[in-house]
């Protein structure tokens, strides 16, 4: 049984030009204790995904359709204080600006008592203070106790970062949704955050959806990857077939990407052009505008995802491509 | 922290100075003389002549400031040249009466005022937003005089519900609080529309703020990511701007002090004006302009407490 399950959910934004739809009918599924990546470039609806998922989508976002099942429950058809009361203690978020994303009045350690206490009004002031003190120590703050009283200016970003942590795991969630948890941080850093997140998720057995565009995060640590293009899952596969075999032209153009520090003079292929914006999306295969391989039977339909391999599907007239 | 208040005591003096000076000179401008004043519609040529002699005002304008200079660092303000009154004792005996209104004015308004610039960005977009933004932008279209002379007709004259003219007693008795009422009505009044569009606006700004989204992840309710998280944080530039209206609310005591015959110095800076009483003049304007600057001065320690990152600086 999978512990989260995405049926054909759609987000749309509401602008003045009209509905601009940033996630158009993903599919996803990840089991308890699995890391699920979601890859792609910057603007094909990485974050519109992940907000749609915890419902904290701001105006105009809106969830427009499809299904988001948790533990069997679907999330998108709650009450709101339903959902709130699952936000946090059984779905927790974690954002990809530490700089920004605690409150800078509070002290961390209050902001990680509240975390525990909208979820458990029983618990006293001096549980809650051992309580916030022991997440702050689970994710490897050195003196918790002092950090505890500090305010977020006094932390690094990677600190602040592991205070997030912290407070997203304060509840103990099934899944927990990193959208992009190091791209702020720098190298050393963000390898010491990945470790954690890892060595939790072994701790709680706990699913974590890790949003990224770096496909060197996702070698270290996803079990199962999404590749994501202009709204659309184009291929999903594990990520050791993802690597080895990877079918979509934009996952090949992906991974061709990826820095070699091998090679003497470090190439950096990357795909030609950019992602389109909705508004801007051709009537066929979205990718199909930057594809070598594209022809005109590609401009009729997005074409649907299709299964090549058990667990291994991709989105595109022409694969499977022989090598 | 401490050196923090220092300095801006030290960048205030000049402002005080400033104002002093200039009101020194627009004493200068105003057509009436002193010493004719002092000396009675009956007095002799001889007798005013002795006067202004008496007075210092035959010497040269820069003599005169000097000399009014060097008696005010001494802490004297001068008498009044009216009744012979000196301007540091009216203005002892006016001070307080003029921190009581105010005090009584901002006790109610500003919670108020801050409740319902909350209660707007809260339910933005609900007709009871609509209409507690309507109502904020009357209140500040209405002329704090205005509002006086209803609330004296209606609520003191017609209904003879509370007292209108002057202080009843100090702040604590029923008789005082009683007395206090309307002025404090009127000028606090005048403050709430100001203050509840302010918040409202640092509220909303707040709202869309990334750490207002963690704190939605984290499962709290609306009431407490507004309250606790959204109204905490817009307090930091509510009290900011709060303190920049000061000057607006002196000039609304100075009204509200007239039009209910308030014993403060706002009341005393409009009766020495309009009898040329220069000395009395001058020190209501040291007074006000006093005030604001140390308001302006709470102003900025608050800031510290309200902003842990000043407060490590
Ligand atoms: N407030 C908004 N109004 C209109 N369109 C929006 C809004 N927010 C996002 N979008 C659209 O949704 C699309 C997806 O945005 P999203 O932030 O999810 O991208 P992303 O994959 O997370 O990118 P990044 O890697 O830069 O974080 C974008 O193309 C953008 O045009
Ligand atoms: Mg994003």
């Amino acid at each position: 049984m999978s512990l989260l399950q995405v049926e054909n959910l759609r987000t749309v934004f509401d602008t003045r030009q009209g509905a601009v739809v940033a996630v158009d009918g993903v599919d996803l599924s990840l089991a308890a204790g699995r890391t699920l990546a979601v890859v792609g470039e910057s603007g094909c609806g990485k974050s519109a995904l992940a907000l749609s998922l915890m419902r904290l989508l701001a105006h105009p976002g809106r969830v427009a359709g499809g299904r988001v099942l948790l533990e069997d429950e679907d999330l998108l058809a709650l009450s709101p204080a339903k959902m709130r009361a699952r936000r946090g203690s059984r779905v927790a978020m974690v954002f990809q600006e530490p700089m920004t994303s605690l409150n800078p009045v509070h002290t961390v350690g209050a902001q990680i008592m509240e975390a525990m206490r909208a979820h458990d009004r029983s618990l006293s002031k001096s549980d809650l203070r051992d309580a916030a003190i022991s997440a702050l120590a689970r994710v490897r703050i050195p003196s918790p106790e002092r950090r505890f009283d500090d305010h977020p200016h006094r932390l690094s970003g990677g600190m602040r970062q592991r205070v997030m942590i912290a407070m997203a795991l304060a509840c103990q969630p099934r899944l927990l949704i990193a959208d992009e948890p190091t791209t702020a941080l720098d190298v050393t850093v963000q390898a010491q955050i990945l470790d954690l997140l890892r060595d939790i998720q072994a701790e709680t057995g706990m699913g974590l959806l890790l949003i990224t565009h770096d496909l060197g995060v996702v070698a270290e640590t996803a079990d199962e990857v999404a590749v994501m293009y202009a709204g659309r899952v184009v291929e999903r596969a594990s990520a050791t077939d993802l690597f080895a075999d990877p079918q979509h032209p934009y996952t090949i153009g992906l991974l061709g990407s990826i820095p070699r520090m091998d090679l003497e003079t470090p190439r950096l292929p990357t795909i030609e052009g950019s992602v389109p914006p909705p508004f801007a999306w051709p009537p066929g295969c979205r990718f199909a505008p930057r594809c070598a391989f594209a022809d005109a039977a590609c401009e009729v339909a997005p074409p649907p995802l299709a299964m090549l391999a058990p667990g291994h599907e991709v989105a595109c007239i022409y694969a499977p491509v022989d090598a | 922290m401490l050196r923090h208040a220092a300095e801006r005591i030290a960048l205030a003096l000049p402002v005080l100075l400033g104002v002093v000076l200039v009101g020194f000179l627009l004493m200068q401008v105003v057509p009436t003389d002193p010493a004719i004043v002092r000396a009675g519609p009956n007095a002799t040529i001889d007798i005013v002549e002795a006067i202004r002699r008496d007075l210092g005002l035959d010497q040269p304008l820069h003599v005169q400031f000097g000399l009014y200079m060097w008696r005010l660092v001494q802490g004297d303000l001068g008498v009044s040249i009216i009744n012979n009154v000196p301007v540091s004792q009216e203005l002892g005996a006016t001070i307080g009466p003029t921190l009581e209104l105010m005090f009584a004015a901002l006790i109610w308004s500003i919670p108020l005022g801050i409740g319902m610039g909350t209660l707007s960005a809260y339910l933005r977009g609900s007709w009871l937003d609509r209409l507690i933004m309507a109502i904020s932008v009357g209140g500040v279209s209405v002329p704090v005089f205005f509002v006086g002379l209803l609330l004296i007709w209606f609520v003191g004259f017609q209904w003879q519900w509370l007292p209108f003219t002057g202080r009843q007693g100090p702040l604590w008795t029923l008789q005082g609080l009683r007395g206090v009422a309307l002025p404090a009505i009127t000028l606090g009044g005048v403050f709430i529309g100001p203050v509840a569009r302010m918040t409202r606006t640092a509220v909303l700004e707040v709202l869309s703020a990334d750490h207002v989204r963690t704190a939605r992840a984290k499962g709290l309710t609306e009431t407490a990511v507004v309250l606790h998280h959204a109204l905490r944080n817009a307090l930091i530039p509510v009290v900011t701007l709060i303190g920049l209206q000061i000057g607006f609310l002196l000039g609304g005591a100075v009204v509200t002090e007239t039009v209910f015959s308030w014993p403060g110095v706002g009341r005393l800076a409009v009766g020495a004006i309009t009898s040329s009483d220069f000395p009395m003049a001058q020190g209501t304007i040291i007074v006000l302009s006093g005030g604001f600057i140390i308001v302006n001065l709470i102003v900025d320690l608050l800031y510290g407490v309200l902003d842990p990152r000043v407060r490590g600086a």
